[in-house]
């Protein structure tokens, strides 16, 4: 039988969609269930939200680089502890035939003076030879130029409001000056990077500069090597062969390497993925509690109709089904609401903490699936009451 | 007595039934042998307690038979399983004291739960045998009320409208004029007679009502979970 057939055959055979008419019929009870699973749905997408939102925005800076390879100290744990290694390292890998280019990295964290309110702040500034090819992004080496003069910084206009109103004064054409450990430095242009968990603001200097502002640091010591090979070459083989030959005060990482060295930091030396997810599981146990309850009441209400559904020749299996349905139901009406409300959070936590916290497919999926597991197991439950349904019981 | 090519709708032999277990085991029901022939109206009266209900649901294929022979459509009751009794049920139409209605369901929907179970009919043609029911009840007019919406007496034609949507071959009925005024009471009954006997469904009402007993083609009294026979001129006396 063609499925075209097949499914003629079932339209005609539907019958009076009782889970629907059981639903649809008691607004007041739809209502408190679809808010229920809504509530528990927001709640699920906000924490695994902030959660990978978290984990992304540490490596917001990491993804920016443009390197294939990345050298870094092994007592490096993470953006906000870089150490140093000698800058000789970064030099000797240019012996290799497939490396194209190196930019060595001075990585520290800053304290930034608020030109406005003089508070200081904890900003994270990258010092790099103002020729050399930092990001990616064509749109920096322009503005690098700038850094060839002393004390002049790039300032990321989307670092948190609470290091000032740099990048307002700036586009109003202002002179905008402010103090770095106690030197003075003066804005030379804007970039866009984004806040991280480690850095909730950036600057970009050259490497003198850096050093200006950080006399203590050692001569010869960076904190990460950018490494660019020539096309076609596998970054993963030469990763490894490179760790090999250089001695183990550094290490070698693809860019990806790089990218996990700092989500594994946060995901395994912090709380904040245990929480998040313990956020989210609160939010599935209060969905099922909800969803039970609505169910378990609806089924007990409906109990000598189903019993007389029963005394009528329905097999209690059909019956199941119905609850099951209903389940499925408000899993489908549940998860839209919650899934518009998690777009409109996602996009007021973006505004408001600049975090890169999106709706994923992954993220959009696993809410679905446990909505979906949330109120199949509710559906589960409440279906043990319907064996107290005794056909025998009616007359 | 039927020939014997006919099935009895009903053919019990013998039947016992007790409820509870060990001391208080009381027994409700006590060597039934009852014949109802296809298309028969029997009426079942007594003092409540007396066993009628039980004797119901054990016809209905509701409760398990405990002791002695039910036949129900040529189908042994004794014995049967969960399964084998579920489908018999499908054969047998159940008006109840309160109407039962699903209070979520329009009328028409309700008759629609009835015809639901025949197999092999379309949607379409399931919804227009319940319009069919509908109007023969007289609730042309009523098809997408809800429940909550009707009066006492429709709500019983809704109830005998979904009993009969699903072409059964027996009727139960208990007690269904018990909520009715006596006028409403008795069209009703004549309702439920008179679509049965066109269908050629047997029926075994259990009532108190004294003003529907000379619809029967056989009154029955139970007392103490025993049978007697009654005439339908006679409400009172029993001829054995």
């Amino acid at each position: 039988m063609s499925l075209r057939a097949w499914l003629a055959a079932r339209w005609r055979a539907r019958r009076i969609p009782l889970a629907w008419l059981l639903l649809t019929r008691q607004p007041v009870r739809l209502a408190v269930a679809l808010a229920g699973i809504s509530f528990a749905g927001i709640l699920m997408f906000m924490q695994l939200g902030f959660r990978d939102g978290l984990f992304d925005a540490s490596v917001t800076i990491h993804r920016l680089f443009d390197a294939d390879l990345v050298l870094i100290s092994p007592r490096s744990t993470s953006s906000v502890s870089m150490a140093g290694f000698p800058r000789r390292r970064l030099v000797q890998v240019m012996a290799s035939p497939e490396v194209e280019g190196i930019t060595p990295v001075h990585w520290n964290l800053l304290l930034w003076r608020n030109p406005q309110t003089r508070a200081t702040r904890s900003i994270l500034a990258l010092g790099f030879e103002p020729g050399d090819p930092l990001f990616t992004d064509p749109t920096l080496a322009p503005k690098a130029r700038l850094l060839s003069q002393k004390g002049r910084v790039l300032f990321d206009q989307q670092s948190r409001p609470e290091f000032g109103p740099v990048a307002e004064w700036f586009q109003q054409g202002r002179t905008v000056e402010s103090e770095i450990a106690g030197k003075r430095v003066r804005v030379a242009g804007l970039v866009g990077l984004g806040t991280s968990f480690g850095a909730d603001g950036n600057l970009l200097t050259s490497s003198e500069t850096f050093l200006e502002l950080l006399p203590n640091t050692p001569p010869g010591s960076i904190e990460v090597g950018l490494v660019r090979l020539k096309p076609g070459s596998d970054a993963a083989a030469v990763a490894k062969r490179l760790q090999a030959q250089l001695p183990s005060d550094v290490t070698v990482l693809t860019k990806e390497g790089f990218i996990a060295f700092e989500q594994n930091y946060w995901r395994t030396s912090t709380s904040i993925g245990f929480i998040f997810s313990l956020g989210a599981a609160m939010g599935f146990v209060v969905g099922c509690v909800i969803v039970y309850q609505v169910l378990y009441s609806d089924v007990s209400d409906h109990l000598p109709e189903y019993a007389t559904l029963m005394a009528m020749g329905y097999r209690l299996t059909s019956l199941l089904g119905v609850v099951a349905r209903e389940g499925l139901l408000l899993a489908a009406f549940g998860y839209l609401p919650a899934y518009a409300a998690g777009q409109g959070l996602y996009w007021l936590v973006r505004s408001a903490t600049q975090l890169p916290v999106a709706m994923d497919t992954t993220r959009a999926f696993t809410v679905l699936t446990m909505i979906l597991v949330m109120c199949m197991a509710s559906a589960a439950l409440a279906m043990r009451r319907l064996a107290d349904a005794d056909p025998a019981e009616i007359f | 007595m039927p020939p014997a090519s006919t099935p009895h709708a009903i053919a019990l032999e013998g039947l016992n039934h007790w409820y509870g277990k060990g001391d208080t085991r009381r027994q409700v029901l006590q060597g039934i042998d009852l014949q109802v022939a296809p298309g028969e109206v029997v009426l079942l009266t007594g003092p409540s307690g007396c066993g009628k209900t039980t004797l119901l649901t054990l016809v209905g294929a509701l409760r398990q038979v405990q002791e002695g022979s039910v036949q129900v459509l040529g189908c042994e009751l004794a014995g049967a399983n969960q399964r084998q009794r579920q489908q018999l049920r499908r054969s047998i139409g159940m008006i109840f004291q309160g109407h039962n209605l699903l209070r979520c369901l329009t009328a028409e929907q309700n008759v629609q739960m009835g015809a639901d179970l025949l197999p092999g009919m379309g949607y379409r043609a399931r919804r227009d045998q319940a319009r069919e029911w509908l109007r023969a009840v007289g609730l042309g007019a009523e098809l997408h009320k809800l429940p909550h919406d009707l009066s006492g007496g429709q709500k019983q034609r809704v109830a005998i409208a979904r009993a009969l949507a699903a072409h059964p071959r027996l009727l139960l009925a208990d007690e269904p004029t018990a909520a009715l005024d006596s006028r409403t009471g008795r069209e009703v009954v004549e309702l439920l007679q008179r679509l049965a006997q066109e269908q050629g469904c047997a029926v075994l009402m259990v009532t108190h009502d004294p003003r529907i007993l000379d619809i029967a083609d056989r009154l029955l009294r139970m007392e103490d979970g025993r049978l007697k026979r009654l005439t339908p001129s006679d409400g009172t006396t029993a001829v054995q």
